[in-house]
């Protein structure tokens, strides 16, 4: 899950400022699960908007804004119903960083977003998000007893605990989290397979990931 | 590996007791006075080592003290690479300038999280981790090559050491982490601080299986307050329950001086059993703005100093050549 934050509205309010029709959309996956862009938060968000004085043209989701194939079908219904897409001035998208710029380049309008992306993680319960991937290409987690180092970890070591680690909790945030290479340690001992632990991992290949992720194969 | 690059190194390996000491570059230009602190410690250490932004401190950086240190006083250096603010290419750039001037021991340590220092604002690197970086150095020494394989002309010669905490809670991981470090080459080991002697044989024994030189790392308590401070803050380290009723008897009874009298009987008693009755390689002392500590410890534990009658030789030449004009 892609886990979002709604943008304090004040700094909505300053995007939108200079136009005054606004299509708002919303996504149908991970922000409709984070309850930060579902239609409850959409149609919140045009209310909000209204009161503020600005014309809320129309609104709509998306199940995946981040899928470039479903928001040119959402576009091309919106064209084919009426004109409240064309008539905005600007679009608000309630959906992660993915989802706002795929609206963004299919869109020759102005395209805000109204949400802070901030990781990949597990949803414990509405209100209680965790990271748990960094996406980093080079999963480790078959040799780390399933607890991923690189984003459990503060430093994102390979090869730890490091030395800030005390009665097995983690220097930062001043011992109160766990270290992520004790967990690593217990899953590992527990496991049968200290081997792992104690393997030697090498710096990783960061000229694979310089520039813009690509995944292409087909 | 092969060759002695380092006295450090030489004397360890004559089984003779080695004491190391710490010099810490703050955030100041007054390179004379890092200077003056090392050359209070010449004579009674065989090398010092030069921190690298301790605790995520924005501080000068250790390599133009470390040369100067080993230039202008004469002092081996234990030069201090940590991880934590510099990517793969700038450590290597920086240790191909320590060993193009006679920097021959390297303790390479993970560092700190930038959120513990005093600029916690800075993005943390860590593009290495300590066994990483002495792979790197292994390669770099061993093979002639930085971290991608190309080759370098004239290669460094560098003794690697790192660092192992024996109050580790749990232990087996801090162990198992050491031997791996060991594994890609790392040739000698400096703990973090030891209180309790019991600790520091225990881990001795728990670790003489990887066959790596151990110094024990000790550092003495200035005052009642820092010794409290380390055993209620600090997560790992407590303070024997004798040593810190001795030091609050100090306290009362004549301030200061009693409890540097505090000090020097026990960390001399610790260093001379040590010394006596384990495997240990020395002792690593930390005693940043208590130098004059090191002197009558060291006395105390039966070691003797190395004859230096020049000192204050030093100290004039440091001032004379070194200390920015006020």
């Amino acid at each position: 899950m892609i886990i979002t934050t709604q943008k304090p509205l004040e700094e909505i309010l300053n995007y939108l400022r200079p136009y005054r029709k606004i299509f708002i959309i919303g996504c149908g996956t991970c922000a409709t699960e984070c309850q930060t862009g579902g239609e409850k938060q959409v149609q919140e968000m045009k209310e909000k908007l209204e009161k503020e004085g600005f014309e809320v043209v129309g609104t709509g989701m998306i199940e995946s804004p981040c899928d470039e194939r479903l928001t040119r079908k959402f576009i091309r219904a919106q064209r084919k119903n009426g004109r409240a897409l064309d008539d905005a001035e600007a679009v608000l998208v309630l959906a992660c960083g993915a989802g706002v710029q795929v609206v963004a380049e299919l869109l020759d309008k102005p395209v805000f977003p109204g949400l802070n992306t901030h990781f990949i993680g597990k949803v414990e319960r509405i209100g209680r998000f965790y990271e748990r991937c960094r996406a980093c290409g080079e999963c480790v987690l078959g040799e780390t007893g399933g607890i991923c180092p690189v984003t459990q970890c503060a430093k994102g070591l390979l090869n730890g605990p490091c030395g800030g680690m005390a009665d097995g909790k983690c220097e930062v945030g001043g011992w109160t989290r766990p270290c992520a290479w004790v967990l690593i340690y217990e899953r590992l001992k527990a496991m049968g397979r200290l081997d792992l632990f104690k393997k030697f991992r090498p710096p990783r290949d960061y000229s694979r990931k310089a520039g813009p992720g690509e995944v292409v194969w087909r | 590996m092969g060759g002695v690059f380092s006295t450090l190194m030489r004397k360890i390996k004559n089984g003779e007791f080695v004491i190391t000491g710490e010099i810490e570059p703050e955030k100041t230009t007054n390179i004379g006075e890092i200077l003056e602190a090392a050359a209070k410690l010449k004579g009674y250490v065989v090398a010092v080592n030069i921190t690298d932004n301790p605790q995520g401190f924005a501080y000068m950086s250790g390599l133009l003290p470390s040369f100067l240190i080993q230039e202008v006083v004469g002092l081996e250096v234990i030069y201090q690479v940590t991880c934590r603010d510099r990517n793969r290419l700038a450590i290597f750039s920086d240790l191909l300038a320590a060993g193009s001037v006679g920097i021959r021991n390297i303790l390479a340590l993970t560092g700190d999280h930038v959120v513990l220092g005093d600029v916690p604002q800075g993005k943390p690197v860590f593009d290495l981790d300590a066994a990483q970086l002495v792979w790197m150095i292994r390669r770099m020494v061993d093979e002639g090559v930085d971290p991608a394989g190309n080759p370098i002309d004239n290669p460094p010669k560098f003794h690697v050491g790192v660092a192992a905490n024996p109050n580790a809670n749990p232990l087996e991981p801090e162990i198992l982490k050491l031997e791996r470090k060991v594994s890609v080459g790392a040739e000698f080991v400096q703990t973090q601080v030891v209180y309790d002697i019991e600790v520091a044989k225990r881990f001795l024994d728990d670790v003489s299986y990887l066959k790596v030189p151990i110094i024990i790392g000790i550092c003495p308590l200035k005052s009642v307050k820092m010794a409290k401070w380390l055993d209620e803050k600090c997560p790992g380290i407590s303070i024997p329950k004798d040593l810190m009723e001795e030091l609050i008897r100090a306290k009362e009874r004549g301030g200061k001086q009693a409890i540097w009298e505090v000090n020097i009987e026990y960390f001399g008693d610790f260093i001379r059993e040590l010394r006596r009755t384990t495997r240990a390689a020395g002792v690593h002392v930390m005693a940043v703005g208590m130098e004059e500590l090191i002197p009558p410890i060291i006395e105390r534990a039966g070691l003797v100093k190395e004859a230096i009658d020049w000192r204050t030789y030093i100290v004039n030449k440091i001032s004379k050549v070194i200390l920015p004009q006020k």
